[in-house]
């Protein structure tokens, strides 16, 4: 459950970054999050609350965006919607399919205090 | 922070700082504030908040202390939308790869490594797909040529470590605990700690677990995925992840193929079409089957990356 370690990681670069504004508390930690990354949203969720505590994130909300997936596909030549990593086009069934969005997991903003 | 010791990068004292901070007048000027935010993609909290937040002339009717600009806001929009209580809310843009951190110190990882012409491989697999096995037997038949160390990530024990050093070659045991993974950060330190010598090869042992590793670069120079026979052959399929990430497939316990059904030609299908670049070598650690192969790639793959240093 690698997610514990993402959040983790989260924190830390949610702390430093507050710290170089000068602020002293986490309101909004504002996340991206592509459908077609390593990170169970739900898993992510889950491991927030206990992360958090007794950093200067604790009582932030966790606001995950999701960013959907898409990907070029080299037989129909054009980009095409991706449900899920490797997965096959859509549109012709192969899976000679590049990755272009959606494997985001990436700290956009805090609102900070 | 470390989860292998506890120690922090600079939070703990930074923290100090942090709270003695409190009750200054300080500028703000440096921060890129945007309070006018569009976003082009779903949203998938549970909350409503606006993202046409226009702070500019916004009638400040707090009675805090006095801020030379304009990016908190005092009065309406973001803190009751989150966090009731919070007053003095502003947006911090950050756009930062939570994963930076990590990569950061790979990229530390390989520059040194690469400086000491120290070739490193991150083993990845399942457990039980005998990654230490194929070690030990590649150690012994390498030995001789230059040396090897070991960094060895389990959560428990040092079992595996102890098997390496049996060999002769010098092992690090990372226990990572709750960690499910090595990261990049542990792997510096335990080069530190290591110190190889000059054009020896690192082999990195990593948990076993098909699943985390694979997004966690530790500077190796490639991700060497181990997959045994005794498994499934649509394991590629069912674990896209650490397949992807991988260079080099070693299709291990090659001398148990007579007594399986496994088909081999099915896996590699499988790993291709989650990875079109991915090699594959069949091995026995046991037999010594298609070792040479082994050893073959790595000659290789070391004196290519010797010639790019």
């Amino acid at each position: 459950m690698h997610e514990m370690s993402l959040m983790e990681a989260l924190v830390d670069l949610a702390e430093e970054e507050a710290r170089k504004a000068d602020a002293r508390r986490i309101a909004v930690l504002r996340v991206a999050l592509g459908a077609l990354s390593h990170v169970d949203p739900h898993a992510l969720r889950f491991c927030f609350d206990a992360v958090v505590r007794g950093s200067m994130c604790e009582g932030a909300a966790l606001d995950l965006l999701n960013v959907p997936g898409a990907g070029w596909c080299l037989d129909c030549g054009k980009e095409v919607a991706l449900a899920e990593r490797f997965g096959a086009c859509p549109e012709c069934g192969r899976h000679r399919v590049q990755m272009t969005r959606g494997d985001d997991f990436r700290l956009i903003e805090l609102e900070v205090a | 922070m470390c989860t292998v010791c506890g120690c922090g990068t600079s939070v703990v004292e930074d923290k100090d700082k942090t709270q003695k901070r409190d009750a200054h007048g300080h500028d703000h000027a440096a921060h890129g504030h945007h309070h006018r935010h569009s976003h082009d993609h779903g949203h998938d909290h549970d909350h409503g908040h606006h993202h046409d937040h226009e702070h500019h002339d916004h009638r400040h009717d707090h009675g805090g202390a006095s801020h030379g600009d304009d990016s908190i806001d005092y009065g309406a929009g973001l803190a009751g939308v989150h966090a009731p209580g919070l007053s003095q809310e502003r947006i911090v843009k950050i756009e930062r790869d939570i994963l930076s951190k990590n990569d950061a110190y790979a990229r530390e990882n390989r520059h040194r490594l690469g400086a000491n012409g120290n070739f490193a491989l991150n083993f990845v697999s399942s457990p039980g797909s005998g990654k230490t096995s194929l070690l030990v037997r590649a150690i012994e038949d390498l030995k001789a040529r230059r040396e090897i160390v070991v960094i060895e990530g389990d959560q428990q024990t040092s079992n595996d470590a102890e098997r390496i050093r049996a060999t002769g070659a010098r092992a690090l045991q990372i226990n990572t605990g709750k960690g499910c993974h090595l990261d990049a950060h542990m792997v510096g330190h335990a080069i530190d700690t290591l110190a190889p010598e000059k054009n020896a090869l690192l082999f990195i042992e990593n948990v076993g677990n098909l699943v985390c590793p694979s997004a966690f670069d530790l500077g190796e120079a490639h991700k060497v995925v181990v997959l045994s026979v005794t498994e499934g052959e649509d394991k590629p399929l069912k674990y896209p992840d650490m397949f992807a990430a991988a260079d080099l497939m070693l299709l291990n316990k090659a001398d148990l193929l007579p007594h399986l059904d496994f088909d081999v030609g099915a896996c590699i299908a499988a790993a291709l079409t989650v990875n079109p670049d991915l090699q594959t070598l069949v091995v026995s650690a046991r037999s010594g089957e298609g070792m040479q192969a082994f050893y073959a790639w790595i000659e290789a793959r070391a004196a290519r990356m010797a010639v790019a240093e």
